[in-house]
Order: C-alpha cells, then structure tokens, then sequence
C-alpha cells in the first residue's frame, strides 16, 4: 500500500503572467475525506482540475497513486462527481451508467451488476429506467455519485457535492459519502459549506490566493486558530458601541455588515451585558470552522472569477 | 503529445454513444435525412432534368443524383461536427465528463468523426436508394463502392469541421463557416454542372476543394462516365480527414485542457 493517494510538491500553475498556484505542498493518506476550502478565486477549481488532467501542471510535482497526474491510465482508478451537472440529458439512468462504464472499457456484463448495485445505493433503483430529464436535484445528483463509481475508484474527486440541494437530499448525498469512507474509499473534496466540511472531512487545507494558509483536522484547526466560544449581536449602533459593550472584557471583535462577532475564552460576562440591551438579537455558540475560515481569509467580498 | 495515441476501445466508446442516442430518435433523424435531398432530386432532377436532358452524356438525373450523394455527405458530417459536437462540447458537458475517464481528447475527437462519417453513410445510404428507385443510378456494379467513399466524405469533412467547432464561442459563428466554405462549395464544385464550364481561376481553386473530389470520384463509381484518377481524389479525401483530425484534437486540447 501506499502512504498517500495524492501528493503536491511545489505545485504552480500560471496561466499567462497571472499565477494561481503559487507553489502548495500536500499529501493525502488513503481511506480519509480531504477538504479544499476557499474563497472563490482561491484556485480550488484549478488544484482539481490538474489533479484530474483537465489542465497541465506548469511546475511541481503532481502525483496521484505514485504517478504523473497526466498519465491518463491512472484516470481508471478515479470518480468525479463534478459541479455543473453533465448527465447525458437524452439517457435513461441505466443508459447514463452504461455509456460511463464504455468509457472504462467495462464490459456489457460486469457493467450489468455493478449498475444494479449503484442504483440500489444511490437509492434509485425503482427509476432505473425513467430518462434523466425527469430526476429532481437531488437524485441527479446522486446519480452522478453512482456514476463516479462506476469503474469502482479508489479515489472520487467530488466538486462541491451538496451545493444548490435542499437539507434533506444533502444528509442523504453526506451519508452515502460517509460509507463510502467506511468502505475505505478516498475521498477530496472542495466546497463553500463550512458545515458539509466539518460533517465530512477527516482533514483539509484552506486556500487563498493559490496558497496554503492552514492545514489540518477540522476540531484541532478551531482550536489552533479561534478562541473557543463566540457571540454574534445585532443591533449595535456602530463600532463604538461595540467596543464599549465589550469594554473591560478580554475579546477580539470582528463584524460582517451589522452582525458583531466576539470572539474570547469565557464570554459569559458579555452574554450578561447583552441580556440587559433589548433592542440586541444575540446568539451565544461554540467557534465554527466558518470562524476558522473567516478569520483567516478576512471578511471581504470576493468577486467571481 | 501524439494525437494519434489512440486507443480502440476508447475510441469506440464515444461512437457507441452517440450511436445510442441517434438510435432513440432514428425514425425523425432519417426523415430529415431523406427530406432534403429527395426534394433536390425530385425537384430539381425532373424539373431541370426535362429541359436540360444529357449533361456530360448522361441523364442529368443521373448526373444530379450523384452530387446530391456527395453534397448530402458533406452536410451532414458538418452538421454533426459543427452543431451536434457543440452541444455535446460546451452545452452539456458530455467531452468534460470523457476527459475525466481514461478516455483522451484525441480520442474524443476520433470518436465523433466516425461518427459524423457514420450519420454520411446513413443519409447515403437513403440517397442511394431513392436515386436508385427515381433511375439516378445507372452502373449497378460499381454503384455499392460509392457506400464506402461516402464514408470516407463524411471523414473529410467531419475534421474541418470539429476543428471550427473546438473555436467557436456560439452557434452563431457556424454560419460563417456555411457562407464561406460549405455554400461555395455546394455551388462550384460539380455537383450541380460539370466544373469544366467555369473560369480557369475557379476550376483551380475548386481542384483544391474536397466536394470536387468527392464528386469526382462518386459519379463514375454510379454513372457511366469514365473513372479518372481514383487514387488522386481518395487521397485528397484522406488528407483532409487526417489534417483536420489533427487541427481539431490540437484545437479542442486547447479549449478544454488549459
């Protein structure tokens, strides 16, 4: 076996004089949930699409399963369930995994069990002949997750798995990806949802401008990086009024528009404070990772890029 | 990289695909690929034919229906490559999700040529048997080699093709390449007269086109007329499969693999 499934050494990738990778280093262990977080822009999609050889490397070392990811062949041991959907609109569902298994150079038969399989997983074994075009969200997103595994990967790439899918259809994607963990699979992941990333993730890095900012366990990273409990008020008049609010008191402040976000070790003195304000909304909880990310690639809007 | 990395199998999966889609829908797609050209030959084929009688010493619907072959070859491989290919390429995502099997953009591109050459064929093959059935084809013997250099037409211009394909931003850009390539041709490159009526200047220009090749080799194949030059026309035919081949894996690697 080897020690990891994936592994960046110096990896750059400039298109014209603009860099985007700016030399990141990483190494994923198999059989755990890797995370890419970041800000839109922070050159996620990118690390991706080299390591599936939809773009070349301009510098680094860029392995996966030991090899160049440019090497096609290592492609048939890797699922991707990519973000914009890309079913074949005009194939039923077991038409769309048939076709997908071609592509492996599956054979008629083995392909033939393993769909009956993956529909039963994908729990979508009753619609197996219904077209593509009359799925909801959240099946055709499970669709593409069954499809992933059709040349049974060691790997799936997954591009923001549960966006646009409402809470119900998510758990049920976050608790099929989860057996697949059992299952001894590894899985990388990018998205934007700071609780899909604590729900699933074993381990991930946060990227910002093509770097690594941080690197870690998602619980060990909030502990590193945040102070353990915060309260977010509304209702502050201005910025004076929240540091005299939190005159006296060991807190970092922080705020998004109005929403204030105090940050400290015990906060039960400001909780006291606040109770006795009415006009204040306020919400005492434990950091988050979205504290965690917030903190470290700072409060500003991103433009898309 | 060697764009002629090929692998068989790959290759024949992206055929397979849109063999299977085209099998959904056959009945409506071989309807329009009858349509037109029946329409051509019926139309223009009498109507014409009854004025004009004998061109080039045999009957103009003879004459006709074998340029109406080639040029129903040439305009459906476009189609396929131009219109179809786009949509698989950039509306639905169909070569993104190849490329992220073992299966390589060259491949894709192979893929779909033959295909677009295998639509050529089915549409011929339709051609062929109306023209047959309207007294369009007069040497039976030879008459089943044209199925073949229909393919082969197809192959042609299915390159070119994908290659405008792999640059255009829109469908709109498509009717450039209609109004200056695929029209002129229609026009000037034998299927309707013989091209020894025109300027010395446009005979030139239409020897490099490969609609005049296609016709010059399929109408002695179906006609009377004497055969001249096969090997010369097949390999004109050939190299603009193979160059545009080449220029279209090189394109869309570009468009898609940055």
């Amino acid at each position: 076996m080897i020690d990891s499934v994936v592994s960046a050494k110096n990896v750059r990738k400039s298109f014209g004089d603009r860099e985007v990778i700016r030399g990141v280093n990483f190494d994923i262990r198999p059989g755990i949930c890797f995370g890419i977080l970041g800000p839109n822009g922070a050159g996620k999609t990118t690390l991706m699409r080299m390591l599936l050889g939809l773009s070349p490397v301009s510098e680094g070392e860029y392995r996966l399963f030991g090899h160049p990811v440019s090497d096609a062949l290592v492609h048939s041991r890797v699922g991707v369930v990519p973000q914009l959907d890309n079913l074949d609109p005009d194939f039923s569902i077991s038409l769309n995994l048939k076709v997908y298994a071609g592509y492996f150079g599956i054979s008629a038969k083995e392909a033939e069990s393993r769909i009956k399989e993956l529909l039963e997983f994908a729990s979508l074994a009753k619609r197996a002949n219904d077209q593509v075009s009359s799925l909801s969200g959240g099946m055709r997103r499970r669709l593409m997750v069954a499809r992933a595994l059709i040349n049974n990967p060691d790997l799936i790439v997954l591009d923001e798995p549960s966006t646009g899918l409402d809470p119900q259809a998510r758990h049920l994607i976050w608790q099929r990806l989860r057996s697949l963990k059992n299952q001894g699979k590894t899985l990388i992941l990018t998205t934007h949802y700071m609780e899909e990333a604590a729900e699933l993730c074993d381990e991930l890095i946060i990227l910002d401008h093509g770097s690594i900012l941080t690197r870690g366990a998602p619980q060990a990273l909030i502990a590193e990086h945040v102070e353990p409990e915060v309260v977010a008020i509304r209702g502050l008049q201005n910025e004076l009024d929240a540091t005299q609010l939190c005159d006296g008191l060991d807190i970092r402040l922080d705020h998004i528009g109005d929403t204030w976000f105090c940050y400290a070790a015990d906060v039960r003195a400001l909780v006291t404070r606040c109770a006795q304000r009415h006009e204040l909304t306020f919400i005492h909880r434990p950091a988050s990772l979205e504290d965690l990310f917030l903190k470290l690639t700072g409060r500003d809007m991103r433009d898309e890029e | 990289m060697n764009r002629f990395n090929l692998i068989p199998s790959h290759v024949f999966a992206v055929w397979r695909r849109n063999f299977l889609v085209w099998k959904q829908l056959a009945g409506a797609s071989m309807l329009g690929n009858f349509g037109d050209p029946f329409l051509y030959l019926l139309g223009l084929g009498y109507g014409l034919g009854f004025y004009i009688g004998d061109m080039n010493g045999i009957p103009y619907m003879a004459f006709l229906a074998s340029g109406i072959l080639c040029s129903s070859a040439m305009n459906t491989a476009t189609f396929e490559g131009l219109y179809s290919a786009f949509t698989r390429m950039n509306q639905q995502g169909t070569w993104e999700s190849m490329l992220v099997t073992p299966v390589r953009i060259q491949e894709i591109i192979a893929g779909e040529q033959i295909w677009a050459a295998t639509k050529s064929l089915i549409s011929g093959t339709a051609i062929f048997i109306v023209a047959g059935m309207l007294g369009g084809i007069q040497q039976w013997e030879t008459a089943l080699l044209a199925l073949p250099v229909i393919f082969l037409i197809g192959l042609a211009f299915a390159g070119p093709a994908l290659a405008i394909c792999a640059i255009s931003p829109s469908y709109d850009f498509f009717l450039y390449y209609f109004t200056l390539a695929v029209t002129p041709m229609f026009l000037f490159c034998g299927v309707f007269y013989p091209i020894d009526t025109l300027p010395a200047f446009v005979q030139l220009v239409a020897q490099l086109l490969p609609l005049t090749h296609a016709v010059a080799l399929v109408r002695p194949l179906v006609t009377e007329m004497p055969l001249v030059m096969p090997w010369l026309h097949v390999s004109v035919l050939a190299l603009y499969a193979i160059a545009g081949f080449m220029l279209a894996s090189h394109l869309a690697a570009r468009r898609l693999i940055r």
